[in-house]
């Protein structure tokens, strides 16, 4: 464990792990929007709607903290990380990464670009292309950008990076059905790190894993953030996992940021409505709070294709008055350290009596 | 899965390593497990055995006509036949183990020479009707859009084509002289390659553009896309290799349709032209004088039987080894 990955990989320097990356925001997102257009009809098709996945999403990520986002399924989160990935085009809006618009960019200035930001994908099945071996797939990304030319010197590469992140090097020749769906995730991970990346965007990578495996999982990337001076972005629907690993957290719903600050502030103290409900929905292991009455919302999320006007929470919110249907709310300080787009943000007692957990969550 | 998949989730970052230069641990590739399976199938390999001889036989043709001392296949042995002219029963004393037909032509060598014809044909006919649905399947997969509808809507339209009457009018119209397109389609086997090629080439686009279309998906290609692969190297690295496997037994699949058709078109006329022998066009010629000569009909029947039930049983072996729907991803 000796040798850092790919010591040889770095062409460019990397901050050494320590010392303190600069200040200021390495990604910077602007108002920015993706509508997915709804067509009918076969030869001729019409544009009957769009889907509303990201509707007017602002946002900073700064340089060596972990951003979590967080949201139902289908709130907008991956198609935020595919936006900022560029692996979609936005409908409008910006992506600046590292001060420079990289929302237009194309060909070889692209290719350059996505050697800063890499992505770390939900599903270990699905992420890793079955025909190929794994010193192929990890030492594909070298092979992209004309890296550690060489049969010898990409094999060195590659089990370096594969020893990095807990794999048997010797398994270079080895088809991921050989693997186990964390170790499929690790080595998911040496691909996104081959690059030696700016940003990693880890679109709920846990979610599909073993409970008992999860937290291996997390550690790395913990270890790993720590060791290069990595920006995270973490997507995840379990609080839980968000709060182990996030220092600020942002709340998604139906395709807007309705709450967004310090993961402590955020869950000591959430402000938004939906922010209280999602964390008093968090399961707690202890049998004596099992019965306790949870603030869970009713209803299901409304159609992105039609979200509701104004706040789109006011068709479930528990606070609803007849301001929030007429009157969009603003992401606005709230005096606690969070910043929520609510009108009537929740008070200390109502989240006394929400049963939300604030208690430490963190496992041991 | 060995049992040694297991201690890495704990010990693999502790695990010391030894030299690189030890011995790799044996990795069984997709084409290993392939073969480990296909092994099992007894019948699908006896099925290719039977493939494989016939190939040989057909590539090694005269020879093995000159080995048994059959005559050639247009070589008329008036000798062969009875004082009123009527064939002769399979015999050793003439040589004609499989009996000849009415007009004394050896009908073993001819079973043999028409192999040559029926593989040639389905093999060279699947092999240009699939690089044709693939290529077009492929496009229509990875671009979608209006380069999608324009191809899907081109292959309904090609599928409504009745197959028999568009080769016999195909066949008609390029049997005279030439053939037809300027002298490049001459008659016989290029009409049959030709109607089968029209035929079949939008089945396996058909296949083709829904495995792209659910692989396009996939996280893995977007995983090369974001870091920076281009079309190229996604379509020809990422997606084809996962084609193959259902490429491969869809080709073998119809493989045996396509000799079916040339033996339907030969039967029907249109196909191989006489004086070359093929099995429909001896199966056409036998039917008049079945009662008197049952030989002329039951061995080149056989013989197609024979062909078409070993591919079909390959392809259906070939199906549960390379695509075992439960175990892999």
């Amino acid at each position: 464990m000796s040798s850092s990955p790919g010591a040889s990989t770095g062409e460019r320097a990397a901050a050494p792990a320590g010392e303190r990356p600069p200040v200021g925001a390495l990604v910077e997102v602007v108002d920015l929007v993706k509508h997915f257009p709804i067509t009918r009809g076969v030869i001729l098709q019409r544009r009957i709607g769009a889907v509303r996945a990201v509707d007017g999403v602002s946002f900073e990520v700064r340089r060596g903290e972990t951003l979590g986002i967080v949201g139902e399924t289908g709130c907008g989160k991956s198609t935020t990380a595919k936006l900022i990935m560029r692996l979609l085009d936005p409908t409008s809006g910006q992506v600046r990464f590292d001060g420079r618009d990289i929302t237009r960019l194309k060909g070889a200035p692209l290719k350059a670009m996505r050697r800063d930001m890499q992505m770390i994908f939900q599903d270990p099945y699905s992420s890793l292309n079955p025909r190929k071996t794994v010193g192929s797939i990890i030492g594909d990304p070298f092979a992209i950008h004309g890296l550690e030319r060489g049969r010898a010197q990409r094999k060195r590469a590659v089990q370096a990076l594969m020893e990095t992140v807990g794999l048997n090097p010797e398994h270079y020749n080895r088809y991921p059905h050989e693997f186990s769906g964390g170790q499929r995730q690790r080595i998911g991970v040496a691909r996104a790190l081959a690059l030696r990346p700016k940003l990693l965007i880890a679109d709920e990578p846990v979610s599909a894993l073993d409970v008992s495996i999860q937290a291996q999982v997390l550690n790395l990337l913990r270890d790993l953030q720590a060791r290069f001076g990595l920006t995270l972005v973490f997507i995840a629907h379990d609080l839980s996992v968000v709060r182990h690993m996030c220092d600020r957290v942002a709340v998604m719903y139906l395709g807007k940021i309705v709450e967004i600050g310090p993961s402590d502030a955020l869950y000591r103290f959430p402000r938004h409505p939906y922010t209280g409900a999602l964390l008093s929905a968090v399961p707690v292991a202890d049998p004596a709070r099992a019965r306790e009455r949870r603030a869970l919302v009713s209803g299901d999320v409304p159609s992105p294709a039609n979200p509701p006007p104004a706040c789109r929470f006011h068709t479930r919110c528990p606070k609803v008055r007849e301001r929030c249907r007429t009157d969009e709310p603003a992401l606005a300080p709230k005096g606690s350290g969070t910043e929520a787009a609510c009108h009537f943000p929740l008070t200390e007692q109502e989240v006394a009596r929400m049963h939300v957990v604030t208690g430490p969550v963190r496992p041991a | 899965m060995s049992s040694t998949t297991f201690d890495l989730i704990e010990g693999g970052r502790s695990a010391p390593l030894e030299p690189l230069t030890g011995t790799e641990i044996a990795a069984r590739s997709p084409l290993e497990l392939f073969w480990r399976r296909f092994r099992k199938d007894r019948i699908a390999l006896v099925s290719l055995g039977f493939i494989v001889f016939l190939v040989v036989v057909a590539i090694a043709a005269p020879l093995v006509v000159k080995l048994l001392g059959a005559a050639g296949p247009d070589v008329q042995n008036p000798g062969a036949l009875t004082q009123f002219g009527t064939p002769t029963g399979p015999s050793f004393a003439h040589h004609h183990i499989f009996g000849v037909d009415p007009l004394g032509r050896d009908v073993f060598s001819r079973v043999v020479y028409g192999a040559r014809v029926s593989l040639e044909v389905a093999f060279i006919a699947t092999g240009l009707s699939m690089m044709i649905g693939i290529g077009v399947g492929m496009v229509a997969g990875l671009y979608r859009g209006w380069v999608d509808t324009l191809l899907s809507r081109m292959i309904d339209l090609t599928l409504c084509f009745p197959v028999l009457l568009l080769g016999l009018g195909l066949g008609a119209a390029c049997s005279q002289g030439n053939g037809c397109a300027g002298g490049t389609i001459k008659p016989g086997t290029d009409v049959v390659i030709l109607v089968i090629v029209l035929a079949t080439w939008t089945y396996i686009a058909r296949i083709v553009r829904g495995q792209v279309l659910s692989l396009r998906e996939k996280e893995f290609v977007q995983a090369a896309r974001s870091l920076g692969a281009s079309e190229a190297r996604i379509i020809f690295r990422e997606v084809l290799p996962n084609l193959t496997a259902s490429i491969i037994v869809v080709a073998t699949l119809f493989i045996p349709i396509n000799i079916l058709t040339e033996a339907a078109l030969s039967f029907l006329g249109v196909g191989v032209q006489p004086p070359n022998p093929s099995w429909g066009g001896m199966l056409a010629d036998a039917t008049n004088i079945f009662n008197s000569a049952w030989w002329y009909m039951v061995f080149p029947g056989a013989a197609l039987l024979l062909t078409v039930l070993a591919f079909n049983l390959v392809g259906d072996g070939l199906q549960d080894a390379l695509q075992p729907r439960a175990a892999h991803t």
